[in-house]
């Protein structure tokens, strides 16, 4: 262990993790045949493991999640994404966890010291996960994109609609020491080449904006994500002091 | 094939039985009585789809809860019990019945599920209460359930209550958190156990003398104990762990019998029962309609991965 903790990178990748299994655990009960019951709790599992060991190096966990308002989140603005249909989360989960097993694969092969030091424990962990994540939503987008004529409009319509939150992504994050730029081509190249199997065309339209590029990582984020914190904290906020 | 003769009928017949009395286990190619086989569709079934249902009044509270442990432990919970439903699923399967036949089932009210989910979960405490007394409850019938004549299902109970036991101590050592936690949370606890004592009861079914299924399935050793057998269990069992907990439980009647060596509990009331499990419980409406709507909303998605199966040459689930 380093004594320097990456405060911000641990904060902007907790928030994401916390944010995105939060949203995925809104599917429990909901999903479309009992397997993916089983595979989006998982998933969501996974997230929230790594959001509490990214938290937890940066104060108490539970303070962060539960007392912190929306401005002060870090999170992407891709995961705080509403769920809509199954083929709205798999997009979100095929945008993310592309990114995510980019970003992990290199933090754990940067390895050791330096202020990454605490992080790359992390992310050799987290990798493992992530790739099975990544998996899982190329699975889904194969099956969705090439399945039938329905799905495959339901699938096309997602993943354009949040490719504009798919720029942000590659803000620089302070303390990563990482190569923006590759990683962003080496995304593209990762996720064009699912869509093409899957029958999708990649979607032609910006994937930053004036307001949405990097706006997440600086704490403004997208009317929906208010309500989905307010639900979140409200029980932890009403016992003050209280522990469970 | 040649047709079976009285004969062979009886043989078979005999066959099962004896295998029955030595505590063998019955296997899917062996031969079973028909009723034997309906009795057991049913009954797991029905235990796949309380394990179905039985996610939605826990994930009511998953978005909610108060601390991100609790959060991880919960979810980690529903999650098991969408695996439960899954292995139960496969056990029922290996009667010659189909996953969507029985959901079908289920979603048409044609098969019920465990009455007890019909409850609302109101507050945190509540997911506290599920997890001591409704698995608690749970555990005392399933643990019997590993030594039930028919293979598949007790193979599915052994993995089954290993997991329920792990649920159990979780959901108890929450309420002790809350009941040792401040007032407020302390009141919040006591009231969940108020309303889940009850109907945890109410969960061995209905009493010996009214209990339809009940002999034959002790007989075919489906069962091993009758309902009142296991609520007197329970009830034990439950009393020294809420004075541990620092709750009491919401029985006037309850006291020790020096003379059975039981706990004595007061009337359980049958009319509420009836009515839950005739469908107007406080939540049956709620919870069959969200089931269905999530099969009906993932239709499309269904269609999809078939559709996709079928052009690369994949099996199909």
């Amino acid at each position: 262990m380093t004594a320097t903790v990456p405060t911000a990178a641990a904060l902007a990748l907790g928030d994401d993790a916390l944010v995105l299994s939060h949203r995925l655990g809104e599917w429990a009960g909901h999903a479309p045949v009992l397997e993916e019951e089983v595979a989006l709790a998982n998933i969501a599992l996974d997230l929230l493991g790594q959001a509490r060991v990214l938290l937890s190096l940066v104060g108490d966990e539970d303070e962060l999640a539960y007392l912190r308002e929306e401005r002060a989140f870090r999170n992407v603005q891709l995961v705080e994404q509403p769920n809509g249909d199954f083929a709205h989360t798999i997009a979100r989960q095929l945008y993310f966890s592309t990114y995510q097993r980019l970003l992990y694969g290199r933090l754990a092969a940067a390895g050791g010291d330096g202020e990454g030091g605490t992080l790359t424990g992390l992310a050799g962990k987290a990798v493992k996960e992530v790739a099975y994540h990544q998996d899982h939503a190329e699975q889904w987008t194969l099956r969705l994109g090439d399945g039938t004529a329905e799905s495959h409009e339901r699938m096309s319509r997602a993943c354009t609609a949040l490719w504009r939150f798919t720029g942000e992504l590659f803000q620089p994050v302070e303390g990563l020491d990482v190569d923006w730029r590759e990683l962003e081509s080496d995304w593209l190249a990762s996720v064009s080449a699912v869509l093409e199997r899957a029958t999708l065309t990649v979607p032609d339209g910006p994937r930053t904006g004036a307001w949405s590029a990097g706006a997440g990582r600086q704490g403004l984020h997208t009317e929906s994500f208010g309500r989905m914190l307010a639900e979140m904290q409200h029980l932890h906020r009403s016992h003050p002091g209280a522990s469970w | 094939m040649t047709a079976v003769t009285a004969d062979t009928q009886e043989a078979y017949q005999a066959a099962f039985d004896a295998a029955v009395a030595a505590d063998e286990r019955i296997e899917p190619r062996d031969w079973m009585p028909e009723a034997y086989r309906a009795t057991l569709v049913r009954q797991i079934a029905q235990h796949a789809h309380s394990e179905i249902i039985g996610m939605q009044p826990e994930a009511n509270w998953i978005t909610r809860a108060p601390s991100l442990r609790r959060k991880a432990i919960l979810m980690a919970k529903v999650q098991d019990e969408a695996g439960h439903g899954l292995y139960l699923y496969s056990a029922a399967e290996t009667l010659g019945t189909g996953r969507d036949e029985l959901l079908d089932k289920l979603h048409t009210g044609r098969q019920k599920y465990s009455s007890i989910f019909n409850y609302p979960t109101l507050t945190w405490a509540d997911v506290g209460a599920i997890g001591w007394l409704v698995d608690g409850a749970a555990i005392t019938n399933q643990v019997p359930l590993c030594r039930c004549s028919y293979g598949p299902y007790a193979r599915a109970m052994v993995r089954i209550c290993k997991e329920e036991s792990f649920h159990q101590r979780q959901g108890y050592e929450s309420l002790l958190a809350l009941s040792r936690g401040t007032p407020e949370q302390h009141a919040m606890a006591q009231d969940a156990v108020n309303r889940w004592w009850w109907p945890s009861l109410m969960m061995f079914g209905p009493p010996d003398d009214e209990s339809s299924h009940s002999e034959q399935s002790m007989a075919w050793k489906i069962k091993r104990h009758s309902n009142d057998e296991l609520r007197q269990r329970f009830v034990d069992i439950c009393v020294p762990q809420a004075e541990a907990l620092g709750l009491s439980l919401p029985d006037p009647d309850l006291r020790w019998n020096e003379e059975r060596g039981h706990y004595d509990f007061g009337p359980i009331d049958w009319t509420e029962f009836w009515d839950v499990l005739k469908g107007n419980g406080p939540c049956n409406e709620q919870r069959i309609t969200q089931r269905r709507r999530a099969h009906e909303d993932g239709a499309w998605v269904r269609e999809a991965a078939a559709a996709y199966a079928a052009k690369h040459g994949e099996a199909t689930a």
